[in-house]
C-alpha cells in the first residue's frame, strides 16, 4: 500500500485574466466573471462543467454570485481561504483536494478586485484595526501604536533582518530591479517597457524605513482565475496540464497576520518553512530541482527571506545567493519571469500561479527553457501556502 | 503621592479664584432656543411665540433660564481653558489614580431671564475638594465648582456643580514614578485608531490609563500580547499581571513616512521594545529624530493620555 498523497492527482488546466490596470472601470464581480470565463475557455470547458469554486475570504465576490453570473449550475464544493495573500496557493490546494477526493470535478479558483481604484491595501485600514474578533484584538497592540500599513508591518522585520545579517537597502533593491527587468518585456505587465536601475531604487522615497517606494508592490485592479481538475481529465483538455506536484499551507507557533513580532527570532518566516518542508516531500524534489521560482513579492525583503526559509541558501545568505545572474531568465533560479507583483500586477499572488502554468506549457513571454518544476509561493508574513507545479 | 498632594493642589486652585470670563460662542438666539424647547418638550409659548411673549409679563421673547449652561458650552472640539479649575483638579486626581468620574449634584440659580441678542460669559472657581471618601463606586474625592454666568458685570445665573472622582475598583496604585509618566496628548486624538478590547486584554488598557505597563503572568511566565489561556494550553490556571519597570531596549523599529496614519504626525518612529522583563511591547518612540534611533537604544515607557477612554503606551529615550 502506498502512502496517501495529493501529489499528481490534480492539474491546472486553464488560466484566465482580465487586463491589469489602475482603474478597471467596472465592478469586481464583473472582473471575476471575465477572468473565470477566460480561464474556462482556455481549458476548453464551459461554465456548466464547473461544480466547485474557491477564493479568498478577502474576495468581495461570493461564489454564488459568480455562479449566477456565468450560468454555473449546481455547486458541490465551495471554499474560502483566510489571511490575505497567504491564500493564493491554498486556493489551488483546496481545489486539488476536492478533485482528488471526488468531491468536485472541475473547480475554479478566482480572485478579482479593484485594489487600486477601490479599497487600497496600502492605506491604513480602520476596518482591520477595529474588527470585533481575535484579529481586531491582535491588531489592538499594533495599529494604535502606528503599525497600521502592510509596508510598516514588514519594515519592522526588515530592519531586524538588516541588523542581524549585515544586509543593506541595495540588497532589497536587487529584487525590485530583476522583477522590473522581467516586467519590461511582458506586454501584460503594468510596467511593460519600464525597467529600473538600482540607482532608481536607491533614489525612491521612503515609505516605511527601511522600505522605499520601489520595495513595495503595486496596487492593481484586475482578476485571475485558474481551472483545476483531475490530472486524468486534464490530459484530454487542449493545453498541457500543469500538474499539482505539491500543495501546502503553513502556520507556525506565535503566528500573527504580518505582526509575528513576539517570536524569539523576528527576521524569519517559519510558517513558510512549514510550507517548504511539505512541498519538497510531496513533490519528491529538492530546491536544486526548481527551474523557475515565482516568489510572492509584495515587499522585496520577503523575497530574500523566502529564499532562505525554503532552503535555496542559508539564513542571512540570500544577499550573496542573488548576486550575479542567479535570478535572471538564464540563471540558476529564474525569479518571477512575468515581473512579479512589483512589475506585472498585484493580483494577490494569483497572477504568479498563472505564470507558473505558462512556464510549464512553454508559452510564457519570458520563457525559461525547458521548465519542468515551478515553485510558487503565496503571501508571506501571514499564514501562507505554496505550490510545486510540474510538467508531465 | 498622598491626600496631602491632593489637598495642597486643591488649596492652590481654590486660591486662584475665578477663571477669566469666557464669552459664549454665540449670543442668545432664537434658533438654539427653538431646538432646545423641542428637544426638552418645553411648550411654554413665551419662548418661541413673539405675539404671546409680547403680551406676557416679559413684554417680549425670553430664553429658558435652564439654558444658561447651553450658551457657553465649548462645542464638539472645544478645549478647556488653561485656567479652568475643574480641568486642573481633574488632572491632579487622574495622576493620583482617581481616573473615573461621575457627576453627583448640579444646583442652578437664575437671577433673571435672558433675552435674544444678549451675550453671556462664564467663569468658574473651585469651591472645595473633599476626601478621600469610601463610596459604593470606590475611593474618591468630591470636587465642587461654582460657575457664574454674566452679561457685562451683571451675574445672571450661577451653578454649583459637584463630581466624584474615584479610583475604579480593582485598580492597583502605581508607584509615584510610574504615574508621573502619564502625559496628556489630546493632539493624537483626531481619528486615532482605538484598540479593540476583550475580557482578556482589558487589564492592559486599564493599566495604561493609570500609568502602568501591565504584563500578563501565568505562574512564572510573562506573556505579551495577553490571552485567555496559559502556557501550553492549560485551562486550569488563571493569570495575574506584573507592572513592568517600563525600561528596555529597541529590538527593531520602523520610521513611518507614508501614507498618513490617523493620530500621527509624519514621519514617526514605532519601536518594538524588549523589556528588561524579557517580553516585547510595541509603541511609538517620541521626542527623538529618526537619525538618532538604533537597535539596542535604551528606552523607558511613557503613557500618552489621548482622552478619557484611551491611554497609549509609548517610548522615550531613557534618561
Amino acid at each position: 500500500m502506498t502512502a496517501m498523497t495529493l501529489s499528481g492527482k490534480a492539474a491546472i488546466a486553464g488560466i484566465g485574466a482580465t487586463e491589469f490596470s489602475k482603474d478597471s472601470g467596472r465592478s469586481e464581480l464583473r472582473l471575476a466573471a471575465e477572468c473565470t470565463h477566460a480561464a474556462l475557455a482556455d481549458a476548453g470547458l464551459a461554465p456548466s462543467d464547473v461544480d466547485g469554486l474557491v477564493t479568498f475570504t478577502m474576495d468581495s465576490n461570493a461564489e454564488i454570485a459568480l455562479a449566477r453570473e456565468l450560468g454555473i449550475g449546481e455547486l458541490t464544493f465551495f471554499s474560502r481561504i483566510g489571511y490575505g495573500g497567504g491564500a493564493a496557493a491554498a486556493t489551488v490546494q483546496q481545489a486539488a483536494m476536492a478533485v482528488a477526493t471526488g468531491v468536485a470535478d472541475v473547480v475554479v479558483a478566482y480572485r478579482a478586485f479593484n485594489e487600486r481604484s477601490g479599497h487600497r491595501f496600502g492605506q491604513v485600514s480602520a476596518g482591520a484595526a477595529q474588527q470585533v474578533n481575535t484579529s481586531g484584538i491582535d491588531n489592538s497592540f499594533h495599529y494604535p501604536a502606528g503599525i497600521a500599513t502592510p509596508a510598516a508591518m514588514v519594515a519592522m522585520l526588515a530592519r531586524r533582518y538588516l541588523h542581524d545579517y549585515g544586509a543593506g537597502s541595495e540588497d532589497f533593491g536587487r529584487i525590485a530591479v530583476i522583477d522590473r527587468k522581467h516586467a519590461a518585456t511582458n506586454p501584460n505587465a503594468w510596467f511593460y517597457g519600464k525597467p529600473i536601475t538600482l540607482a532608481d531604487h536607491q533614489a525612491s522615497r521612503w515609505i516605511a524605513e527601511p522600505l522605499r517606494l520601489l520595495d513595495c508592490c503595486q496596487e492593481s485592479d484586475g482578476g485571475v482565475a485558474l481551472v483545476i481538475t483531475s490530472a486524468e481529465r486534464a490530459r484530454d483538455l487542449p493545453h498541457r496540464p500543469a500538474i499539482v506536484a505539491a500543495a501546502a499551507q503553513g502556520s507556525s507557533p506565535g503566528q500573527y497576520v504580518m505582526t509575528s513580532y513576539y517570536r524569539d527570532e523576528l527576521a524569519a518566516l517559519p510558517e513558510l518553512g512549514v510550507v517548504g518542508r511539505q512541498l519538497w516531500t510531496q513533490a519528491g524534489i529538492t530546491p536544486s530541482d526548481v527551474d523557475v521560482a515565482v516568489l510572492y513579492d509584495h515587499f522585496t525583503p520577503y523575497v530574500l527571506l523566502q529564499l532562505e526559509e525554503l532552503g535555496f541558501c542559508g539564513r542571512g545568505e540570500a544577499k550573496d545567493f542573488i548576486a550575479g545572474d542567479t535570478l535572471e531568465l538564464g540563471g540558476a533560479l529564474p525569479l518571477n519571469p512575468h515581473g512579479g507583483q512589483l512589475g506585472e500586477a498585484y493580483i494577490h499572488g494569483m497572477n504568479g500561479i498563472a505564470e507558473a502554468v505558462r512556464q510549464l506549457r512553454g508559452s510564457a513571454v519570458n520563457q525559461v527553457e525547458d521548465a519542468q518544476h515551478v515553485l510558487v509561493t503565496a503571501g508571506t508574513g501571514v499564514p501562507t501556502s505554496g505550490l510545486v507545479l510540474a510538467r508531465i | 503621592m498622598s491626600s496631602t498632594t491632593i489637598s495642597d493642589a486643591a488649596q492652590r486652585i481654590v486660591s486662584q479664584g475665578d477663571s477669566a470670563p469666557r464669552l459664549a460662542r454665540d449670543p442668545v438666539n432664537q434658533p438654539m432656543v427653538n431646538n432646545w424647547v423641542e428637544a426638552i418638550g418645553e411648550t411654554n409659548p413665551v419662548y418661541n411665540d413673539p405675539g404671546f411673549a409680547a403680551r406676557s409679563v416679559h413684554g417680549g421673547l425670553v430664553a429658558p433660564p435652564a439654558m444658561a449652561q447651553v450658551w457657553t458650552m465649548r462645542g464638539l472640539h472645544g478645549q478647556r481653558a488653561d485656567d479652568d479649575p475643574l480641568g486642573a483638579m481633574t488632572a491632579v486626581l487622574d495622576a493620583e489614580g482617581f481616573t473615573s468620574v461621575v457627576a453627583t449634584d448640579s444646583e442652578q440659580t437664575y437671577h433673571r431671564y435672558l433675552r435674544p441678542g444678549e451675550h453671556v460669559a462664564a467663569s468658574a472657581r473651585l469651591e472645595s475638594v473633599v476626601g478621600p471618601k469610601q463610596t459604593a463606586l470606590g475611593e474618591g474625592w468630591f470636587v465642587t465648582t461654582r460657575t457664574s454666568w454674566t452679561v457685562g458685570e451683571e451675574v445672571v445665573a450661577e451653578m454649583l456643580f459637584r463630581v466624584l472622582k474615584f479610583r475604579p475598583p480593582g485598580e492597583h496604585r502605581a508607584p509615584d514614578a510610574d504615574r508621573a509618566r502619564v502625559v496628556d496628548a489630546p493632539e493624537y486624538a483626531a481619528g486615532v485608531l482605538r484598540p479593540v478590547i476583550s475580557a482578556d486584554t482589558a487589564f492592559f488598557w486599564e493599566g495604561t490609563s493609570v500609568g502602568e505597563l501591565r504584563i500578563q503572568r501565568w505562574g512564572e511566565t510573562l506573556r505579551h500580547p495577553p490571552g485567555p489561556v496559559g502556557t501550553g494550553g492549560d485551562l486550569a490556571t488563571t493569570p495575574d499581571y506584573v507592572v513592568a519597570r517600563g525600561t528596555g531596549t529597541l529590538y527593531s523599529y520602523v520610521v513611518h513616512h507614508a501614507p498618513k496614519v490617523p493620530g500621527k504626525r509624519l514621519p514617526f518612529v514605532v519601536a518594538l521594545v524588549e523589556l528588561d522583563e524579557g517580553v516585547r511591547v510595541l509603541g511609538e518612540l517620541i521626542d527623538v529624530g529618526p537619525e538618532d534611533v538604533y537597535i539596542g537604544l535604551a528606552v523607558s515607557v511613557v503613557f500618552l493620555r489621548i482622552d478619557d477612554e484611551l491611554t497609549l503606551p509609548a517610548w522615550q529615550v531613557a534618561q
